[in-house]
C-alpha cells in the first residue's frame, strides 16, 4: 500500500492525485493527503507519476506502514521504478530495447518445468 | 436524481483501459465528439496499466494467418468464430504501430522496432496521449452509476458521480461503449481493484444477455504479500514449511497445475523457489518489468535465493472469456444504442471456451475497442437530433430500492461475492451441490442489496459495485451449473467430460431469477 509522502520533496504538483486510478490522494493545502489507503491496489503507478521521487508504496498489499525517513532517503527505493521503467526519458534511450525477450523467458521457465516434471515421472 | 452536470456528446465511452482508449481514438477519427468517462483514470485504470500485453501477432502472410486461425479455431472448442479470429488478427497488425508518436517501442534485436508485445504503463501512457491527440475528451474519476433510455428502450446516455465533488453528471450520447473491462471480484489482482463488473451490470439492466460466464477459473501465481506479474515463476518449484517438495504439474497442465497449487494452499502455506529460474531472468527482470523487482527487493527478499510464499489471486472473466454478448459484427449488444468491447464484451468468438491469454484477448481489446467506437460514431451520425428526449434512468438495484433504504455490510457482500467465486475448492473442483449452494447464499445477498440498497456520492459508487459483483458472480455460476460438462477452462469435478450437446454458448441474464439458455447453433467452425 502507499505508505510514505514525502513532504520535504513534494513540490504539491498534485500529480499523484489525477494519475491514482483509485483516489487515494486527495489535494491537500501544502501536500496530498493520503485520503483512502484502504483503496491503495499497491500498483506503484503513482511512483512512475512523481517526479519528484517523493513517493514510496509498501510492497505489501495491507501494509501501509514505512521505514524511518532517514532510512527511506538513503535505501535509494524513492524513485527507483521510475528510473528502471525510464519513465521520463527520451523515447529513444532504449528502455524497451530488452522488452522482446519476455516471451521467450516465459516459455523457457515453462518449458524448465516441463522438462523436469516428465523427468520426475 | 437531478443532474447538476449535463452535457452532450456523440460518442460516449464508459471505461478507461486499453478498449475504451482504442474505442474513443477510433471514434474521434471519424469525426466524432468523444467523451470517456472512466471510474479511475485513464492511463492508469485496469489490469493492462500494470501488465504487459502481448498481441497476437501474424505477419500478413494468407498462408501464414489461415494457419494461426486454424489453430486458433480448434482451442476454442466449437465456441469461436474464426471470422472474427481473421478480423482482428488483422487490425491489431495495422492499428498497434499507429502509437508510435507516443509510445517508446524498443529494438526487436535485429535493427527494427519491437511492435507486438508493450509494456503496461507505457501502453496506457501512449493510448491517452493519442486519443487526447485525436480531441477525445476524458473525465477521470468520473464513475458511470446508470444507462438511460428514451421511451422505445433506445440507450441515450449515462448518469454518474464526479469522484471530487460528489455532484451527480449526465451525459447525453447518439451511442455508447461499455469498456469497464473484466470482473475480478477484489481479489487483490494487481490492477483490478476498479474491475467490479459495472458494465456488466449496466448492459443487463438495459436489457443485454450474457455469454461464456461460465469460462472464468484463472488465477495467477503471485507472492503472497501482493500480486505481481508472473514472469518470474513459470520454472518454480513448491515446497511447504516444513520442507517437502508438493507434487506440481508444470504450468503447461493447466488447470491441474492451478489445482494442485489450490489444493496445496488450503493445506497450509506454499513457498516457490526459483533457484531453477533461466539464469538470464536475473539481470533482465529488472529491464523488463521493474514493478516485480520492487515487491521483492522492498521486502529485503532475494526472490532467486530465497523461498518465499506465494498464493493464487482469482482472476474471475479477465483472463476468462465471459462478458456481454455482441450480436453482429459491428460489436453490438442487443440493446439499441448501446455496443461493448474489450473484456466487458464476451470473448468466445475469439477465444471460445479458453482463456485468451494475454495475445488473444489484447488483439480482441484493441480490435473490438476500434470496431465499437467506429460503429457507435456511425450510428451517432445517423440519429443526431436537435432536442433533448425525455430519457430514465435503468439502474435499479442500488439506486431504486424496493422496500426502505437500510445500511448494509457492503464489504461483507463484497467479500461473500469473491468468496463463492474464486475460494480454491468452489472453484477448481466445481460441482452441482456446491454451486446449488453457493447461489443460495448470493440470492440472498442479492434480495438484500435489490431490496434495501440506496447511497448517495462516492458510497452510491461502491454500493453500485458491490451490486455488480454479487450480479456477476451469480451469472457465472448459474452458467457453471447449467453447463453440465467439463469443456475448456469450464472443469467440473463431478461431469468431467465434454458433451457434444454443449458444443453451444451458453447465454444468462437477469437479476431475481437468474436465467440461461442455449445459444442457436454457430455458424460452421473450422475443424
Amino acid at each position: 500500500m502507499i505508505a510514505a509522502l514525502v513532504a520535504e520533496r513534494c513540490t504539491n504538483c498534485a500529480a499523484c492525485v489525477a494519475a491514482c486510478p483509485t483516489q487515494v490522494f486527495e489535494p491537500g493545502p501544502t501536500a496530498p493527503v493520503l485520503a483512502r489507503v484502504d483503496a491503495c491496489q499497491t500498483c506503484y503507478l503513482c511512483e512512475l507519476a512523481c517526479r519528484e521521487d517523493a513517493l514510496w508504496v509498501n510492497p505489501d498489499d495491507a501494509d501501509a506502514s514505512h521505514p524511518p525517513l532517514d532510512v527511506l532517503l538513503a535505501s535509494g527505493q524513492l524513485g527507483q521504478v521510475r528510473r528502471d521503467h525510464g519513465w521520463d526519458e527520451p523515447f529513444d534511450a532504449g528502455q524497451l530495447d530488452d522488452y522482446r525477450l519476455l516471451g521467450p523467458l516465459l516459455n523457457e521457465g515453462a518449458e524448465i518445468a516441463a522438462r523436469r516434471y516428465a523427468e520426475q515421472g | 436524481m437531478i443532474a447538476s452536470v449535463i452535457v452532450r456528446s456523440d460518442v460516449l465511452i464508459i471505461g478507461g483501459g486499453m478498449a475504451a482508449a482504442w474505442a474513443a481514438i477510433a471514434a474521434a477519427e471519424t469525426g466524432a465528439r468523444v467523451i470517456v468517462v472512466d471510474k479511475g483514470a485513464m492511463g492508469t485504470s485496469g489490469v493492462t496499466a500494470t501488465g504487459g500485453p502481448g498481441h497476437w501477432w501474424v505477419p500478413e502472410d494468407p498462408g501464414l494467418r489461415r494457419e494461426a486461425v486454424e489453430k486458433q479455431a480448434a482451442k476454442a472448442q466449437g465456441l469461436g468464430d474464426p471470422e472474427w479470429m481473421a478480423r482482428i488478427i488483422d487490425l491489431t497488425w495495422r492499428h498497434l504501430p499507429t502509437i508510435a508518436a507516443y509510445y517508446p517501442f524498443g529494438s526487436d534485436g535485429r535493427g527494427g522496432r519491437y511492435v507486438q508485445g508493450v509494456r503496461g504503463p507505457e501502453y496506457m501512457r501512449a493510448l491517452r496521449r493519442f486519443a487526447e491527440a485525436r480531441g477525445v475528451t476524458i473525465l477521470d474519476h468520473h464513475p458511470a452509476t446508470e444507462l438511460i433510455a428514451d421511451g422505445e428502450g433506445r440507450i441515450v446516455g449515462a448518469r454518474g458521480i464526479v469522484l471530487a465533488t460528489e455532484d451527480a453528471w449526465e451525459i447525453r450520447s447518439g451511442a455508447t461503449v461499455l469498456a469497464t473491462g473484466g470482473v475480478a471480484f477484489r481479489s487483490g489482482l494487481i490492477g483490478s481493484h476498479t474491475n467490479t463488473g459495472d458494465g456488466l451490470l449496466m448492459a443487463v439492466e438495459a436489457g443485454a444477455l450474457l455469454s461464456g460466464m461460465e469460462f472464468s477459473i484463472s488465477y495467477s501465481l503471485s507472492p503472497a504479500w501482493a500480486s505481481t506479474r508472473t514472469l518470474p515463476y513459470y520454472a518454480a518449484r513448491f515446497f511447504d514449511t516444513d520442507g517437502c517438495e508438493i507434487d506440481v504439474p508444470p504450468p503447461k497442465a493447466g488447470h491441474a497445475h492451478q489445482q494442485a497449487l489450490g489444493a496445496a494452499m488450503d493445506r497450509g502455506p506454499v513457498l516457490a523457489d526459483l533457484s531453477d529460474a533461466p539464469p538470464a531472468l536475473h539481470g533482465l527482470l529488472r529491464r523488463i518489468q521493474p514493478l516485480t523487482v520492487a515487491a521483492f527487493e522492498r521486502r529485503g527478499i532475494d526472490l532467486w535465493r530465497q523461498r518465499f510464499p506465494v498464493r493464487l489471486f482469482g482472476e474471475g472473466t479477465i483472463r476468462g472469456t465471459g462478458g456481454i454478448r455482441i450480436v453482429d459484427a459491428d460489436c453490438r449488444t442487443e440493446v439499441r444504442g448501446l455496443f461493448a468491447a474489450g473484456d466487458t464484451a464476451s470473448r468466445e468468438p475469439v477465444a471460445g471456451a479458453v482463456s485468451g491469454g494475454g495475445a488473444v484477448n489484447a488483439a480482441w481489446a484493441l480490435s473490438s475497442g476500434r470496431i465499437a467506437g467506429v460503429a457507435a460514431a456511425r450510428e451517432a451520425q445517423a440519429t443526431r437530433s436537435g432536442a433533448y428526449a425525455p430519457a430514465s434512468g435503468l439502474g435499479r438495484a442500488g439506486l431504486r430500492p424496493r422496500r426502505a433504504a437500510r445500511t448494509l455490510d457492503v464489504p461483507e457482500i463484497v467479500a461473500a461475492a469473491g468468496h463463492e467465486v474464486h475460494d480454491y475448492r468452489k472453484a477448481f473442483w466445481r460441482r452441482a451441490d456446491q454451486l446449488r449452494n453457493s447461489l443460495e447464499v448470493l440470492d440472498t445477498h442479492w434480495h438484500t442489496l435489490a431490496d434495501h440498497g440506496r447511497a448517495e456520492g462516492r458510497a452510491l459508487v461502491e454500493l453500485r459495485a458491490a451490486v455488480a459483483m454479487t450480479a456477476s458472480a451469480r451469472w457465472c455460476l448459474a452458467a457453471a451449473l447449467d453447463r453440465r460438462e467439463t469443456r475448456g477452462i469450464h472443469v467440473r469435478a463431478d461431469v468431467s467430460r465434454s458433451d457434444p450437446a454443449f458444443a453451444r454458448r451458453l447465454l444468462v441474464g437477469g437479476f431475481d431469477q437468474v436465467q440461461t439458455q442455449a445459444d442457436g447453433p454457430l455458424a460452421e467452425v473450422a475443424a
